[in-house]
């Protein structure tokens, strides 16, 4: 066992394109081992480049990075041996089959001719591809691409795993059958997953941290919780039911934090919790003790967007491809 | 070494197993060759009465064109197919393994060896069934045979320079006509001597295409011409070393990892 | 007029694509200048086989094939222009636009045909310039002329039939080798008297020997076949314009 650690580390990393804007603008981030860090942000923010660059394709122009504790720079062999890797397109041969895929991975990846047979039908098996294994990649879903993509990375047991957008594209059951097995390559197998999305379900759900990048720097960093913390508290917002005092709603529910205007309804009423969710159960039990109905009765929790929205003024979802790239 | 043999195996495998699964795009390069083969031999047989022909049958003077014309198709598969991988992302996958860059050369040249073979046997079989005798025998064909695969290395190599130059199959399309021109203004359908037009005549005397046709065409109705096999394997290797190393270096700023 | 309307919109759109586009503009011109250089420079010396008795001389008797090779496949390259159409989605979109669909098949052969007149320009020059000789008389060149523009828009018919069926570019050769067998088992190097074995027969079978033939008579100012060869071009364009009248509506009903 390598006695190397699973980490990543990266110093003041720049990707500066000749005809264009600083891709990547001075990162500094810690991926600790065995842990799924999200790194999200919006198209052209930067993400794709900065993977290219922690994967050994793409040089940076300044600053440095260690994977695995191998530079990326001056051991890029070595890095790659202890990486894998699924990026932005599937990268399949639509004429090859899912098992020619595995084959032709495990010869370049050195496994030894006794055990490519057994370690492709174990992958295919993982994935849940078996049945699928000997159809041409062309005649493949979407989400069977992206599965076998993940196969192929994992063909020599890669202490580190880099899957740039892996989801993008993916119905929800096939992203959710993605998520569970990169959490449970992680919990189980310790692999240190770098994980970048634009999806803040995605972030929110599967990394223990998140670094949220814009521009090519790094603007937020944290888990998803203590992030969303740092924005503000949860609101609650309740639809008086038809006939109700809206004034009498409005009093009840300003005694539990101060009242926000815009509403997702036409009628709701919202209020920020002073208490944060913990406050929701008393709400419920003053409108009921005062006799309001309400129609509806919501909770919005501070996301990852509003995060994104605090930190550079744009929202995340239709922020992008206003500023730096990947590599022409 | 040995895991340099085996990556260069199982990528050659992976070169002739696509193309044995697009026969679509595998099958036109041998008929079309043979197809314009026939039809020009049949048109143009009454060349053979001019005086100082250099044979009675023109599709044994004919034969040889394939052959090399073939070769260009090849340039033209292995540059698309090349530049698809480029293109879909295939050759990040390929860098992020430990491939060397002369395994990635070697295992596509490899596949186009082995189609180039399986060419060339095609168009012996062909002319032979036509009728077509083979002058320098048995020891001939296997000469013929290893020139193919030199040839099928040169302009293999050129398509991946191409490829990996332009990163696009469609720019590589385009530049098909042009090796095309290489063809036709050469001895393809005369011998140079008897070339009516000097400014013709002089242009396949410089064009390495000419010696690669003579060579073949030696073999074929000749039989033992040492200058024009000489000729033939010094320009396809020189050939073959050029597009080497212009695809190497192509490689290597392609791949640009660290 | 609306049929009017829908052919000149879609010619000049395709004629702009191609005008633009240096990748498809420059190897329809490049081809038959490279066809006729190989041909009338590198086989020369056939003029000099026994029999060969065109009085023109050898350029002549190239420039003419070469003009109606040009003539067909310039059709047909249209057509890989159509059938790009349909695979991008924007056939569906002339479709659902057009008042009158037969002005989309009138409109691409109109393209072809304004596309081939000037390959036909660029060829004459250079032929001429290289001394070409032509003894036929001016109603005779015309003649010649109209019959390859006949051969292009049978061409273009041909070709847009097989890519409204098909509506993919990998239906591309199939649009292409007949029409490069059919002028290839055509008297292209000698004339027909000078052939012999199968080709024999087959150039005698092949209704392009007598257009070629006719043409290459009228540049010689000895016109033999010339009402036949007008005839088979003529009712080459009406069956293929048949062909791909059909084609459209099988295209229609796809959707």
């Amino acid at each position: 066992m390598s006695e190397r650690p699973n980490s990543i580390e990266v110093e003041g990393l720049v990707r500066e394109f000749k005809k264009g804007p600083r891709a990547v603008d001075g990162i500094d981030l810690r991926v600790e081992p065995g842990e799924i860090y999200g790194f999200l942000g919006p198209n052209g923010a930067g993400k794709s480049t900065t993977v290219l660059m922690l994967t050994t394709l793409l040089p940076p122009t300044a600053g440095t990075a260690r994977v695995g504790g191998y530079d990326v720079v001056r051991d890029g062999p070595k890095v790659r041996t202890v990486i894998g890797a699924a990026l932005q397109e599937a990268a399949l041969d639509p004429l090859l089959t899912g098992r020619d895929h595995l084959r032709l991975q495990s010869t370049l990846q050195g496994i030894a001719r006794g055990d490519r047979k057994a370690r492709s039908a174990e992958l295919l098996e993982r994935v849940g591809l078996s049945e699928a294994a000997d159809r041409k990649v062309g005649g493949y879903s979407g989400g069977m691409k992206r599965r076998l993509d993940l196969a192929l990375a994992l063909v020599h047991r890669p202490r580190l795993l880099f899957l740039d957008e892996p989801t993008t594209g993916l119905d929800p059951q096939s992203r959710t059958a993605l998520w569970e097995e990169v959490a449970r390559l992680a919990r189980e197998d310790g692999v240190t997953v770098f994980l970048t999305t634009q999806y803040l379900e995605e972030a929110d759900v599967l990394a223990n941290r998140v670094g949220i990048i814009d521009h090519g720097r790094i603007v937020a960093e944290g888990t998803p919780r203590a992030l969303k913390a740092q924005i503000g508290r949860p609101t609650v917002e309740a639809e008086p039911a038809e006939g109700v005092d809206q004034a009498r709603v409005e009093a009840a529910l300003a005694r539990f934090g101060e009242l926000v205007g815009g509403s997702h309804h036409h009628n709701g009423i919202a209020v920020r919790l002073r208490e944060g969710v913990t406050g929701l159960a008393d709400v419920v039990r003053a409108l009921d003790a005062e006799g309001l109905a309400v129609e509806n009765l919501t909770l919005h929790a501070p996301s990852l967007d509003d995060v994104f929205l605090a930190k550079t003024g744009r929202s995340l979802e239709g922020a992008g491809d206003d500023g730096g790239g990947t590599e022409p | 070494m040995r895991l340099v043999a085996s990556q260069v195996g199982a990528l050659a495998l992976r070169s002739v197993t696509r193309t044995a699964r697009q026969p679509a795009s595998a099958i036109p390069p041998i008929l079309f060759p043979v197809s314009l083969m026939l039809v020009n031999a049949a048109g143009l047989d009454a060349s053979t009465r001019l005086p100082g022909f250099p044979t009675d049958s023109f599709l044994a003077f004919a034969l040889a064109v394939p052959f090399i014309q073939g070769a260009l198709f090849s340039t033209m598969n292995a540059g698309t197919d090349l530049a698809r991988d480029i293109q879909n992302g295939f050759l990040n996958r390929l860098a992020l393994t430990s491939m060397r860059g002369s395994a990635l050369l070697a295992g596509q040249l490899g596949g186009i060896v082995v189609l180039g073979l399986v060419q060339a046997v095609v168009y012996l079989v062909v002319g032979l069934a036509a009728g077509v005798d083979f002058a320098s025998g048995p020891l001939g064909v296997l000469v013929l045979l290893a020139f193919a695969a030199l040839v099928s290395i040169g302009f293999g190599a050129l398509g991946c320079f191409l490829a990996l130059r332009t990163g696009s199959g469609e720019a590589i399309q385009g530049l098909f006509p042009f090796l095309f021109v290489f063809l036709f203004l050469s001895s393809m359908n005369a011998p140079r001597d008897l070339i009516g037009v000097d400014w013709f005549r002089f242009v396949a005397t410089i064009n390495p295409v000419s010696y690669l046709i003579e060579c073949v065409r030696s073999l074929i109705i000749v039989g033992w011409d040492v200058q024009a096999i000489a000729l033939g394997f010094g320009f396809a290797g020189a050939i073959g070393l050029v597009s080497l190393a212009l695809a190497a270096g192509a490689l290597k700023e392609r791949l640009a990892r660290t | 007029m609306r049929i009017w309307d829908v052919a000149s919109g879609v010619a000049f759109r395709t004629l702009k694509n191609v005008a633009t586009t240096p990748a498809i503009l420059i190897p329809s011109i490049m081809f038959p200048l490279f066809f006729f250089t190989a041909f009338a420079g590198g086989l020369s010396q056939v003029s000099r086989v026994p029999g060969f008795d065109y009085e023109p001389g050898y350029t002549t008797f190239q420039f003419c094939f070469v003009l109606i090779q040009s003539a067909a496949f310039g059709g047909v390259f249209t057509g890989f222009g159509i059938a790009r159409d349909f695979e991008s989605g924007f056939a569906r979109r002339l479709l659902l636009a057009s008042p009158n669909r037969t002005g989309i098949v009138l409109g691409y052969a109109l393209a072809a045909a304004v596309r081939w007149v000037f390959t036909a320009i660029v060829l004459t020059v250079v032929a001429l310039a290289v001394g070409m000789n032509v003894f036929g008389g001016p109603l005779d060149v015309f003649g010649m002329y109209a019959l390859a523009l006949l051969i292009n828009l049978a061409g273009i018919l041909w070709a847009s039939g097989v890519a409204m069926r098909f509506r993919t570019m990998q239906a591309g050769p199939v649009m292409q080798m007949p029409v490069f067998l059919i002028l290839f088992v055509a008297p292209v190097y000698v004339p027909l008297p000078l052939l012999t074995g199968w080709i024999e027969g087959v150039a005698t079978l092949n209704p392009l020997t007598y257009v070629l033939e006719a043409g290459r008579s009228m540049l010689a100012g000895d016109e033999v076949h010339v009402a036949w060869a007008f005839s088979i071009a003529l009712g080459l364009v009406g069956g293929f314009a048949l062909w791909s009248l059909r084609g459209l509506r099988r295209a229609e009903a796809a959707g």
